[in-house]
Formats: C-alpha cells, structure tokens, sequence
C-alpha cells in the first residue's frame, strides 16, 4: 500500500547557476525585511521596495531570454511541480493502479483513476520524487518496463470503460539498466507507443519538464500534446548527445543548443499543438497558478473532442503522427 | 511486370558495387581474428569461415541473399527534408550525411526492395549500419512507412531487416517522432492481415528497438547480434558496474523472451520463406491434404551458435 501523498512543506528556494543575480537581491530583501522588522525605519522600506523592484525585473528579463541549456535546467529544477502535484491539484477520488501484472509495480510511472471537472478519467505520468526518499521511491522518474507495462494496463482499462487518458511527461529517459534490459525495456516503450497511438478514446499529454527521449514518448503519443514553456522534449539527453557526438558530456550546453530542446523549437516544428504559458520565473515560483492553468488547457482539449468517436479520435492521432517530420520543415 | 525490367544481376553486381567490400583482399574476423580471402568471405555472405561470426552486411548483399535468385526492384528512398535544425557538433550534419553518401552510395541508411521469396512477394527493408550507424531520422521514418504501405498496396508480407544505433541525434526531436510514425506504418501492415517479421542483425539498438523493430510478429536474430534499448556505456555508468557476457546478445535476448528464434545467415532465407508460406496460407480451416512431416526438408532454427563468448554468456540473466 502506498502511503498517501503528502505536499512538501514549503522547501527553501533553490537557485540555479544563473540566475546568481536574482538570488543576491531576493536575499538582500530578505535581509531587508528582517532588519526593517526590529526598527521602523521608512528608508529600508522603500529601500526593500526599490530592490524588489529589481529583482523582479531581473527575474522577468531572465527567463524572456532563456537559452536551450538554461531552459533544461529549470524544466530540471528540483521545485518543479511533478505529476502528483497536479494531480492532488486537479483530480478529485484520485484512485491510484498500481503493478504491470506481469512482474512488478513501477513508481517511475504512476497513474489512476480519477476525476478532472466532473469527469472520469485516467491520468497517468512520470513522478520524479520531491524529496531524497520520494526520489529514490520513484526512480527520479525514470522508469522501468514494468511502468510502461502498467501504463499500457491502464490505457486498456481507459479503452474498455471510454475514460479520456492523460498523461503527465516529465522524465530524463526510460531507466538503463540490467533489469530493464534483461525484461525488455525497448519492447516494453514500443508497445506502449503502439497502444496509446491505437486508442479509442481522446488522449491528452503535457510535458511538465523533461521529455526525455523514448521513455517519454511511449506515453506521450496523444491527440493534443502541450508543452510548458520551459519544458524540454528531446530525442537524447544533452549530456548523452554531448558524451557521443562531442565526446565530452561537458558541452551538455552545446548539445542542448544544438538539438533544438525547447517548447519553442518544437512548436515551430509542428510536434506540439500549444505551448501553456509559465509563471514569471518558471513554474516552481508559482505551483499552483501553474497547475490550474495547465488544467484549464486540458479542459479545454477535452471539449473540443467531445464530438468525436473513437475511430476518428484514433484515426486523427494516427494521421498526426504519420505525418510529422514529412513536409513543410523550414 | 514492369520491375522485372530493373531486377538487379546477382552475380554481377557483387563486381561493380565496390563499395561494400573491403579495399583489401584479406578480412581480419574481429572475433577470432583468422585472415579469410575476400571473395570467400562475400560466398560465405560475410559468415567467418573459421568461427562462424557474422560479420556485418550491407543492404545490397543481404538483398540478395533473401530473395530468388537474388532478383528484386529498389524503391527508391523517398526524400524528406534535411537538416532542419542546421545541427553541428565539431562537424557539421550535412557534411556527416555527404560522408556518409559518398561512403555507401546510398542516400541515407535505409534500402526497400520488392521481390519474390520462394515465389511469395514480398516488400524487404534493409538498414544499413555503415550509414550514420543505420540511424533513424526523417528519411528512416519515411522509408518505413513507403515500405509498410507498399506491403499493404500488394498484399505482400513485410520483413525487416534492422541494424541500427538508433534515433538520429542530428535531428533532434524530429527523429524521436519517427518512433510513433514508423510504428503506425508497421501497425498498417498488422491490420492488413500481413506478415510483419522482424530480424534484428548486429546491432540494433536505441529508438528503433524501442519502436517497430520489436513490434514484429515474428522476431529473428542473427546469432551473436548485439540488441538492446540502453548502450552498454550509459548502463555502466548508471549502475557503475561491469556488464556481463553476453549482456544484450542475441542469446540473451532468447533467454529472456524478447525473440523467437536465432537463424544462421546461411539458413534465413529458408526460414523466412518457410513462416511467410505458413503465414500467407489462406484456408486454414479446410481439410488438411494428407501430407506427413517428412515432407519438410527445411532446416530448424539454430538454438546458439557454436561460439564460445555465447556459451559464456549463456545464463546472464
């Protein structure tokens, strides 16, 4: 039994490699604001005022101006929201499934019942942990073949019982291991792709930060797929492609430059159908304003299927991906 | 027919198309390192005479070797766009692709041919690892749904041969959409009712394991053949341990269910027409005609081949 989710307490901000300047003038304000506590002096108010000011400023023209590298740093970042945030967020009776039937129960991918707005559904996705123990739990979202066996059950229940599927994404890649192998981890990420492309109900995917290679894609092959605005979908990690081509895993950056990662690419590249705006300062500054507006997106999406049966569902799924990588590539 | 009009020459062709043998007259097998004659080696379709490796083969000499009398028509690649990221590394992609051509003559990894095996049509799909590692990029996906329709169009059973690293890095994201793309063509194939074999040859790996190289209905290995989804350096780093032998062999991958049957070069032809023929039979339900088993000659799938790093690694699991 798995013991019921918790929300993290409110964690210590974490900063990251560049964003150095915001955090010397968040932690001058809160330095500030101690001080102004213990004697009331009007000029540290305004003082605290005018450095807000900048910081916000800062943070805003920041994360306007992202690199590719950055970007996978803060789709990356440990304060993210992950998939059980947004479903404690947006699913009521969240019942999890849990085991492939076959060998094992993966938590790298988790997924239920539920309802969004009203309505059944089964949601499922990758689950990076939110602390040392939940991270080691869940595999830091990497998941096994199990997972995707569990997801390829949870797809045929969603078929039998006509539930629209969605599915969270946000992993570094399937897990490489021993294990994986020895119990068919490629078969297991194709057979996944293969039934989620085949069924007859609508499915919806939202990359919330990583979309790393095949591990993603075997869940993520849906009607309308949405991607965060930091979010990164790539065919290999940076480090992977820098390791190989590079033969240096230190030019990660170059590699994420280079193959073209972000939300953005992959809209002008006709993968994505849209990509749903983050708080100022990325999705960790601002949780929940950020699952509610995902799930507006996904509502949204919903609706505009409720006309179509399930041939056409899967047929409309099946030509969109026949299609992609064919023409109109500039 | 008008593709009987552009049947390649099977002997003949073995002479013009340099390209895939080697510019010296003796080959080193790399597993038990014996010098072997070149033109012995293109007779033995690159099987190490001494120690039975199975050594890598290009599309066209494995083309010939599948069907009668090594006869078939190429389809030709189709074109799609390239180098849509204007990815480089410490080289640029186009000049790894114009390498890469002027290395094989070919215009990207992958080969479709239609022919006859033992009388039956059937639609053939080569990668071609000396070809930026038998990579799966746009061209691939494309390759693999003309090569899937093309099967559908004909009513004709579809083998794959794969070999390849993977997904091609070089474009990005685009080549990850090749996994579902290739995978909705070899599901057509399925829904036609039509034969979908897969055999995977040294080595194929990555996103084209991870998408329709393991959703045949038949799966194939070449004895030895190196499969698997992770390579074996990320795993080693992952887990900071040594692999054992035979780790993702095609033995291993015997051993743990992921094929049907290890083949001999010498024997796939035979055992590819021997299934298509069971599968392409229609009336099943009739009245049998009576025959008795003797009247098989066709040899059985080899179970492991005699090599002795297979029979260490025999038991990995």
């Amino acid at each position: 039994m798995r013991p019921p989710y918790r929300a993290p307490a409110e964690p210590m901000r974490i900063y990251l490699e560049f964003e150095k300047q915001i955090a010397e003038l968040e932690g001058r304000v809160e330095e500030l604001r101690q001080h102004a506590r213990d004697d009331q002096d009007s000029n540290v108010e305004k003082e605290v005022l005018r450095l807000e000011a900048k910081a916000a400023s800062l943070l805003k023209d920041t994360y306007e101006k992202l690199d590719p590298w950055q970007k996978t740093q803060v789709a990356r970042h440990p304060g993210r929201p992950h998939f059980l945030d947004y479903v404690s967020e947006l699913i009521e009776d969240f019942t999890p499934l849990a085991g492939d039937r076959k060998f094992a129960d993966d938590e790298a991918l988790l997924g239920g019942l539920g309802r969004f707005k009203g309505r059944s559904v089964m949601v499922m996705g990758h689950e990076k942990g939110s602390d040392t123990e939940s991270r080691i739990r869940h595999n830091f979202g990497s998941a096994r073949p199990e997972g995707y066996r569990k997801a390829v059950r949870l797809m045929d229940l969603a078929e039998q019982f006509d539930l629209p599927v969605v599915t969270i994404i946000d992993t570094a890649g399937a897990y490489p291991g021993i294990g994986a192998e020895e119990r068919g981890q490629a078969e297991a990420i194709a057979r996944s792709t293969q039934r989620c492309l085949s069924l007859k109900v609508p499915v919806i995917s939202v990359v919330i930060g990583e979309g790393g290679s095949g591990g993603a894609i075997a869940i993520a092959t849906a009607n309308k797929v949405y991607m965060l605005e930091h979010a990164t979908y790539s065919v290999i990690s940076p480090e992977g492609c820098a390791s190989i081509l590079w033969n240096d895993p230190a030019k990660a950056k170059e590699a994420a430059i280079a193959m073209k990662v972000t939300a953005q690419d992959c809209a002008r590249f006709g993968i994505i159908d849209q990509i749903i705006d983050e708080p100022v300062g990325g999705a960790h500054r601002a949780p929940k304003q950020m699952i509610t507006e995902t799930g507006l997106v996904i509502e949204k999406a919903l609706q505009s299927m409720s006309n179509m049966d399930g041939a056409q569902l899967r047929h409309e799924r099946r030509e969109k991906f026949l299609a992609m990588g064919r023409e109109g590539l500039g | 027919m008008n593709w009987l009009d552009k049947m390649t020459r099977p002997k003949l062709s073995g002479f013009f198309k340099k390209r895939e043998t080697p510019d010296n007259l003796w080959h080193k097998c790399r597993k038990c390192g014996e010098m072997a004659f070149h033109r012995d080696l293109a007779a033995a379709r690159y099987v190490c005479p001494n120690c039975d490796h199975h050594m890598r083969l290009g599309p066209d000499a494995r083309l010939e070797s599948v069907f009668d009398d090594g006869a078939f028509e190429i389809i030709k690649t189709p074109e799609a766009p390239v180098d849509p990221l204007k990815f480089r590394d410490e080289k640029k992609y186009t000049d790894r692709l114009k390498a890469a051509r002027a290395k094989t003559g070919a215009a990207d990894a992958f080969a479709i041919a239609v022919g006859r095996i033992t009388g039956q049509e059937t639609v053939v799909l080569v990668q071609n690892f000396e070809f930026m590692g038998g990579s799966l990029g746009m061209v691939g996906g494309e390759s693999v749904v003309r090569a899937a329709e093309k099967a559908v169009a004909r009513k004709a059973p579809f083998i794959l041969f794969a070999a390849s690293g993977g997904a091609r890095m070089q474009e990005g994201v685009l080549s990850l959409m090749q996994m579902p793309r290739a995978t909705v063509a070899v599901d057509r194939v399925k829904e036609a009712g039509l034969p979908y074999i897969v055999v995977l040859t040294d080595p194929t790996t990555g996103g084209v394991t991870a998408s329709y190289a393991m959703l045949g209905d038949i799966h194939i290995s070449e004895p030895d053949a190196h499969i698997g989804f992770a390579g074996a350096r990320v795993i080693e780093q992952t887990i900071r341990e040594k692999l054992p032998a035979g780790f993702q062999r095609a033995e291993f991958l015997l051993d743990h269910g992921m094929v049907d049957m290890i083949v001999h070069r010498h024997e796939m032809r035979d055992t590819l027409s021997r299934i298509i023929r069971l599968l392409m039979t229609k009336n099943t339900w009739g009245p049998g005609d009576g025959s008795s088993p003797e009247r098989s000659t066709l040899p059985v799938p080899i179970d492991a081949p005699a090599v002795p790093s297979v029979q260490a690694g025999k038991g990995a699991g």
